[in-house]
């Protein structure tokens, strides 16, 4: 079974997925955080916001990723969590994060990042970390969203990152509960 | 909507230095602003869209026209009433691109005003007006 969703991954990333210059996206991505951090001079601010821009992004991505693969429904959440390191991350950034940490109840799992792309050529100013900015948060809202639109409440937080001084980054995922088929709500 | 402008325009210049620093030739120096502006069309240009601007003029005054004619961001876009109001509304993402510019012109020392507006998806026209203030 995980062999099956590296392959998929793999495959989507291989033929399916149109690629642009890493460093433009990363540039881009870092231009993006130094805006939200003048904007908002609050550095939790600036993460929350992050976060909120990467659930807009999520809820259109996971759609994107659904039509590029041919994924079938997941059977547990422990499919789901392979499904979003070896197919979501690797489709759109091109690592695979480890998945980790499961808690006893199965519903609480990390992602460990080796190497996270949008870190490259970032370096925090020590305010920022004292202040506790999480650079990368829109990753965490990506996963967010994407999973609200598969019905599934969670919450997800970056709790260790590389540029903090951790020596990986980790996002942790959290399953509240299934929501019920319903129309979903405008995003703002 | 200006503040949005602004931003935008911002963040662009912010890639735009970065790239230039990146990507800017190794083995030889850009000293002639039209050289810059070739740099733009050509290498940052593949860079972000994979492709070259398809049309360069200039008045040798200071003016210069881009043409991208399948600007890569509005090739998948449409309107349901026709030309003009999509391609009003799809204004906010060109300013992107346009502090891009500004952002490399600036770092090889050249000040610049970009504006850019299409006359009807997906074609795109940048026009960079140097500003001698220096």
């Amino acid at each position: 079974m995980e062999k099956q969703y590296k392959a998929i991954g793999e495959e989507a990333w291989k033929n399916n997925a149109e690629k642009i210059n890493a460093e433009l996206f990363i540039f881009t991505y870092g231009s993006l955080v130094v805006q939200l951090v003048k904007d908002y001079e609050n550095y939790s601010a600036v993460n929350k916001q992050l976060d909120k821009m990467g659930y807009n992004i999520g809820v259109r991505m996971v759609d994107d990723m659904m039509a590029r693969t041919s994924l079938e429904r997941c059977t547990g959440f422990s499919a789901t969590a392979e499904v979003i390191a070896k197919v979501g991350f690797k489709l759109f950034l091109n690592v695979i994060p480890t998945v980790a940490n499961w808690s006893a109840d199965a519903k609480e799992f990390s992602l460990i990042l080796d190497d996270n792309p949008l870190n490259d050529f970032c370096e925090l100013p020590p305010k920022a970390v004292a202040d506790g900015l999480r650079y990368s948060n829109v990753l965490c809202g990506v996963i967010r969203g994407a999973l609200e639109m598969m019905q599934m409440q969670t919450e997800v937080e970056y709790v260790r990152d590389v540029l903090c001084g951790d020596d990986v980054s980790e996002i942790r995922v959290k399953l509240l509960r299934m929501l019920d088929e319903e129309v979903p709500a405008s995003d703002d | 909507m200006e503040q949005v402008y602004v931003k935008l325009e911002l963040i662009g210049f912010r890639i735009g230095r970065r790239l230039a620093e990146r990507f800017a030739p190794p083995n030889r120096r850009l000293t002639d602003t039209l050289d810059i502006v070739k740099f733009v069309c050509k290498d940052i240009w593949m860079v972000m869209f994979n492709r070259q601007i398809d049309n360069l003029k200039t008045n040798h005054r200071g003016i210069y026209v881009l043409q991208d004619n399948k600007f890569k961001w509005f090739l998948r876009m449409s309107g349901n009433n026709g030309g003009a109001a999509a391609a009003r509304r799809a204004q906010p993402y060109i300013w992107l691109p346009c502090g891009i510019i500004r952002g490399v012109l600036d770092s090889f020392g050249v000040n610049t005003v970009v504006i850019a507006e299409t006359l009807g998806l997906p074609q795109c026209t940048f026009q960079i007006k140097v500003v001698n203030d220096a």
